[in-house]
Parts: C-alpha cells; structure tokens; sequence
C-alpha cells in the first residue's frame, strides 16, 4: 500500500511580500503587484535573513528559495527536524537558475578578462544551487537536487518528492521552486517571442489579455510520509492526494492547442488521487494571461472535467503575482492549499471581458467563499493546481486542505 | 600601476577584503582562515582582490598551507619586493 503524504509546512516570497499570509491574504483582497510591466519583489533584502556571506555567496533566487524553505520548516518541525536527516530529500525547481549571476560574470570577462572571474560564478548561478543551499542551510543528506522544466518546475518538484515518499526512499522531502530572472536576457527574450505582455498587465483569461508579466519569488513546501506525520501528532496543513505529468511533444513553446496532452495529465491526476470530477471544489489555473495558453488550459479543462468544469470555481494566482516561471507551481500549489483550508477561493484579478471562447467561472471580481456544495465524502476540499512549460512540460497537483 | 605593497596597505587591503567577504567576527593578524569561516573559494577571491592591487598573483599552492591572515599578509609583502 502507498503510503500518504501530506504538507506539515508551507513557505513563500512573492511579490506580494514575504510569507505564505502577505501571499493569500493579500491576493484574496484582490490586491495586485505588478508595477511597470514587472511583479519584482521590491521589500525583499537578503540580508534580512541571511548573513552578509549566506547572501553574497548565493544567487537571489537562492536567497527567496532559502527565505521560504525557513518558513515552511520552523512551521513543519519547530523543535528540528524529526526524521534522520538521510531521511529528507530536498528538491527545488527552477526556470532558469542565476540568470542575474550569470550576466554579471558575463560582464566581468567581457572587461575584464577570464582571471577576474569569480570562483562563485558557477555555484551563483547553476540550477541546483537553491536545492544545494537549503539543503546545506538545514543539514538535510537525504536525496537532492534540482528540477528543471520551465515554468513547470515548481510543481514536478513536489511532483518528485512526492514520489520519493511514496517509494520509500525519504520520509520527507523539502520540495519547491525559485526564479530570479527579471534581468536583461530573459525579459528581451521573452518579449521577443512574444510571450510577455507589451501592455505590462497580466489578466488572465480576459479577452483582452496579450501575454504574461514577468515575476520572481519562491516557494517550498515540506512533505511528509502521512503514517509518520500522524505518528508524532503532526497538524498537516494539507495532503497531496495525487500527481501526473505528461509531454504535448509539439513545439518549443507553443501548448498543443487542444490541450489534449494536458487534459491527460489532469486526468492522470485525478486518477492517481482516485478524485472524480465531481469531487473537485477548486481549480488553481496555470492561467498565464498569454492568448495561447489561456484557451488551451480551458479546452483541457473541459475535456479532463466534462460538465463539471463549469461548475467549478478557476482562478489563477499570475493575476495577482505575475508568472514566477519555475517557482510558479510551488507557490500556486501553496496559495491552493490556502485556499482549501480557508475556504476562500481567490479571485482572477483583473478579470472583466469574456472572450467567447473561454467560457468557465474564473473567479472575477472578488474571492468567494468556497462551500461544500457537491460534497465529496472527505471532511477536506480538493482542488487541482496545473502547471505548463515551455517544452510542452505538464504537471498537474491534485491537494486536499 | 599596482599600488605599493607596505605591510600596512598589504593588512588594510587584506582587512577590507575578508570584511567584503563576509568573514565572520573581528579580522586580525592572528585571526586563522578557520575562525573566520573563510574557505578556499573565499581564498581565491582574496587571491584576486590581491592581485588588482599588488600585481601579486598567488595561486592554489601558494595559499595550501597558510592558516593565519598574517602569514597571507607576509607572503604577499614579500611577493612583491
């Protein structure tokens, strides 16, 4: 029998502040960060939180990762942690790593020539460095690394980790996503696909929504063998019930725009909850604001949830934060289980003109409550958080709070 | 032009830099690398905050074996003579 796994700890730092309350309880008022086409966390100071050395040797979306992994483990395990540490795994997703890191070494050989480069430059700026320094941070020697899958990642993190539970190879795992991004490549490439939002406005599944806005943040959860948990009367915030992940195999950035793919991977998920589409309260949309994305997602809404689909409340947390790229699937699945445990499903932000073609409740307006309404038999909510990247990644949470 | 290396530049420079570095506690001359939670990366930053001001390459070999700041300062200093 597998064994369950719920969430003892959550963490975040979000353009709407640092900490999983700034997170949903601002999003839940409607409040939006983006500001100049950008949803930067702009309160954010490393050295806050880390010492002067943490923070310089280590990339801002290390910093965020770290910040948020301390929230969630002081919630999960205030007293330390409560398994072998070769027990927990830690694995963090990110898009692209230390961009920013790496634009100034880049900077620093164009000038100055190969001997100025410093030594730090790879350990700034490789993909695994946010798994690599929590796990360091918290002397955690089970399995650890990072996941890589655009703006997927977050999500086949906990995907991952969930895994590692269920197969016995960890009795927790420290699992997320971080991106730091917001810098010169990235924000000229992205505009030159034509995938960011020229107007600087996310709104999701608005008819006149024209691409994302770039964000940057993290979150991590901490997940635990639910048998042990409940053992040592742990107080979960929430479960994850079940996961899936499939490939469009299409196109290098461009969803298959059926969503069949994605319609498979939440089927698969749902499946591997043993959810049915009636049981479902909540949908947290990828929802990117991006023409593309936005009609795919609902088509495979549609065809994973059938009628159900337009009984349930969708809303996407980009409407409030932007697209925090590889940390996205983290912090959305954070702001589901808020939502679930709140019973407050947050609005869409921004939401105002229906395009004819997208035809589900996305939440517009303000946060509605959520009740039990269908009643599905536990004495818990279940939602779906979806997450799709570039490379036709899909994977899809389905989490009970 | 490399600055002249004194012993009192070659302190101040080295000073400064394991401050910059984020060398943790008061900096001295008989402070060890180990006390101030200085590793072998934070040691090639140094080499190279040197090298910028002296015109002192140090390499790998040159800093295996040193154990207090004072015996970088000293080997610096005599370096560049």
């Amino acid at each position: 029998m597998t064994p369950g796994v719920v969430i003892t700890g959550m963490g975040a730092v979000t353009p709407l502040g640092v900490g999983v309350d700034a997170l949903f309880g601002r999003w839940s008022e409607g409040e939006c960060s983006v500001e100049d086409g950008f949803a930067r966390c702009s309160d954010f100071d490393a050295t806050d939180h880390l010492s002067r050395k943490e923070a310089r040797r280590t990339d801002r979306f290390t910093h965020f990762a770290m910040v948020a992994a301390d929230e969630a483990l002081s919630e999960a395990w205030p007293d330390g942690p409560p398994y072998e540490p070769e027990r927990i795994g830690c694995v963090i997703g990110t898009g692209i790593g230390g961009l920013g890191s790496l634009e100034r070494q880049q900077d620093v050989l164009r000038e100055r020539g190969p001997k100025a480069v410093s030594p730090l430059a790879v350990p700034l700026l490789m993909g695994n460095a946010a798994a690599a320094a929590v796990a360091m941070r918290h002397e955690l020697h089970g399995s650890s690394f990072g996941v890589m899958s655009a703006c997927a990642a977050g999500a086949h993190a906990i995907g991952a980790a969930l895994r590692m539970i269920e197969a016995g190879e960890a009795d927790a795992v420290v699992a997320g996503g971080a991106e730091s991004a917001i810098a010169g490549v990235a924000v000229a490439a992205f505009a030159a696909m034509g995938a960011t939002s020229p107007t600087g406005i996310s709104r999701p599944f608005d008819a006149r929504r024209d691409g994302f806005v770039m964000g940057e943040g993290a979150g991590v959860l901490v997940l635990e063998n639910a048998e042990k948990a409940s053992a040592r009367k742990a107080q979960p915030v929430g479960e994850i019930l079940g996961y899936a992940a499939s490939s469009d195999a299409h196109h290098l950035t461009a969803p298959e725009p059926s969503g069949r793919d994605a319609a498979r991977a939440i089927e698969l998920a749902l499946a591997d909850a043993e959810v049915k589409p009636g049981d479902i309260d909540y949908v947290n949309a990828h929802g990117t604001s991006t023409p593309l994305n936005d009609r795919s997602e609902t088509e495979a809404l549609k065809a994973a949830l059938g009628e159900e689909a337009h009984r349930i409340p969708v809303s996407s947390t980009k409407s409030a934060i932007g697209h925090l790229l590889g940390a996205a699937g983290a912090v959305e699945a954070i702001a589901t289980v808020e939502a679930l445990r709140q019973r407050v499903a947050p609005p869409t932000v921004g939401w105002e003109e229906r395009d004819p073609d997208l035809d589900l409740d996305y939440v517009p307006g303000e946060a509605r409550p959520l009740d039990r309404a269908n009643g599905n038999g536990r004495g818990s909510l279940v939602a779906i958080s979806n997450s799709f990247g570039f490379g036709g990644h899909n994977a899809v949470l389905c989490l009970a709070g | 032009m490399p600055a002249q290396a004194t012993t009192e530049s070659v302190e101040q420079v080295i000073f400064d830099g394991l401050k910059e570095l984020g060398a943790e506690g008061e900096v001295a001359r008989s402070s060890t690398f180990e006390e101030l939670d200085v590793d072998s990366l934070d040691l090639v930053e140094l080499a190279q905050i040197i090298e910028d001001e002296f015109g002192v390459s140090l390499q790998g070999e040159d800093v295996k074996d040193l154990r207090t700041v004072g015996d970088v300062i000293d080997l610096v200093v005599a370096r560049s003579q």
